[in-house]
């Protein structure tokens, strides 16, 4: 196959798509890591509260940012109640800065 | 090839045009998480005015209970002194009450949880400080000096701001400059103690729940 050169404006809009991560494609996720960046950690209930969401629902997608490493879980007692918290883990620090520069970009565009 | 890349190009462009407003509201969402979950910002203006108001109502009362019962000299064991660090406590209790009566109400308002993660850290990393500060005073008071009282207030609530500020709207660092600097002044000048703490506590509180109430109740 030959060769073509890419004319530029397609060769940002590639860079900019190849930044758009699809693990952070849902508002819940995308609410989860917001919290998580400006704070040390936070627990399961902290984050469905403020992110109202249902207990099945934020646990899939706590699960899924959990799969991808970019979130780390550690499960303690307070007392007798198990209490679940979260923290981001500097990978995922790194995609969601990635993930944020390339829609302030995509934004920007217009 | 050429026509393969372009159209490409065309949807991608589409793409994105359709989602643009996704995208700013992603952005907005984020912004508003971020700020939500880790700054409470229901802190009313309006208790700051009040704060200043109780604290000149108070700083009259001291001055005139000195000038009138104490030859306006104010010693340690007497029952004048006594008095005025009533009259402090009153005002003290009074802002508090006054404080937290208002920031639910506003908090109620803006749908925020007056006591929640970010309000607590709000209140603890301000008690730090102020707590630290409180508790040096009454030991130097016990130990009969207290020329430096009216510095080590401002000072000690100066820094309690600034660090309370990283957990709040922003603007309340600048108060906490404003009185940090007024109680090095005032560790300069102990002289002029009275006045500096009247401006500090009563006045610059008065001008800053003012600018607060205009920049953001008052829209």
């Amino acid at each position: 196959m030959k060769k073509i050169k890419i004319p530029t404006s397609v060769g940002n809009d590639m860079s900019i798509i190849h930044n758009i991560n699809k693990v952070f494609d849902h508002r819940i996720r995308l609410g989860i890591m917001s919290i998580l960046m400006v704070n040390e950690y936070a627990d399961f209930n902290t984050l469905k509260e403020l992110l109202g969401a249902t207990d099945g629902n934020l646990a899939s997608h706590t699960k899924a940012l959990e799969k991808a490493e970019y979130i780390a879980v550690e499960k303690q007692f307070i007392g007798r109640k198990p209490n679940t918290r979260y923290s981001t883990t500097p990978l995922g620090k790194a995609e969601f800065k990635k993930h944020i520069s390339a829609l302030e970009k995509l934004i920007n565009k217009q | 090839m050429l026509f393969t890349i372009k159209s490409i190009y065309f949807v991608f462009q589409s793409t994105f045009i359709m989602s643009d407003q996704d995208y700013l509201k992603d952005i907005s969402e984020i912004k508003n998480l971020m700020n939500k979950s880790s700054r409470f910002i229901s802190l009313s203006g309006l208790s700051g005015i009040l704060a200043g108001i109780y604290a000149l109502v108070g700083a009259a009362v001291a001055y005139w209970l000195v000038a009138e019962y104490s030859y306006g000299r104010l010693l340690l064991d007497g029952k004048v002194f006594n008095l005025v660090l009533l009259d402090l406590f009153l005002i003290a209790f009074f802002s508090v009450v006054t404080g937290i009566f208002l920031t639910t109400r506003k908090a109620k308002k803006n749908g925020e949880n007056f006591w929640d993660a970010s309000s607590k850290r709000l209140l603890f990393n301000f008690l730090i400080p102020l707590a630290t500060g409180g508790i040096y005073i009454l030991i130097i008071l016990n130990q009969h000096k207290y020329g430096q009282t009216a510095a080590l207030m401002l000072i000690f609530y100066g820094l309690a701001l600034v660090n309370a500020s990283k957990y709040s709207i922003g603007d309340i660092r600048y108060l906490g400059f404003i009185q940090i600097a007024l109680g090095l002044i005032c560790a300069l000048y102990p002289g002029y103690g009275f006045w500096l703490w009247t401006l500090g506590f009563g006045v610059m509180h008065i001008v800053y729940g003012t600018w607060m109430h205009f920049k953001y109740d008052a829209k």
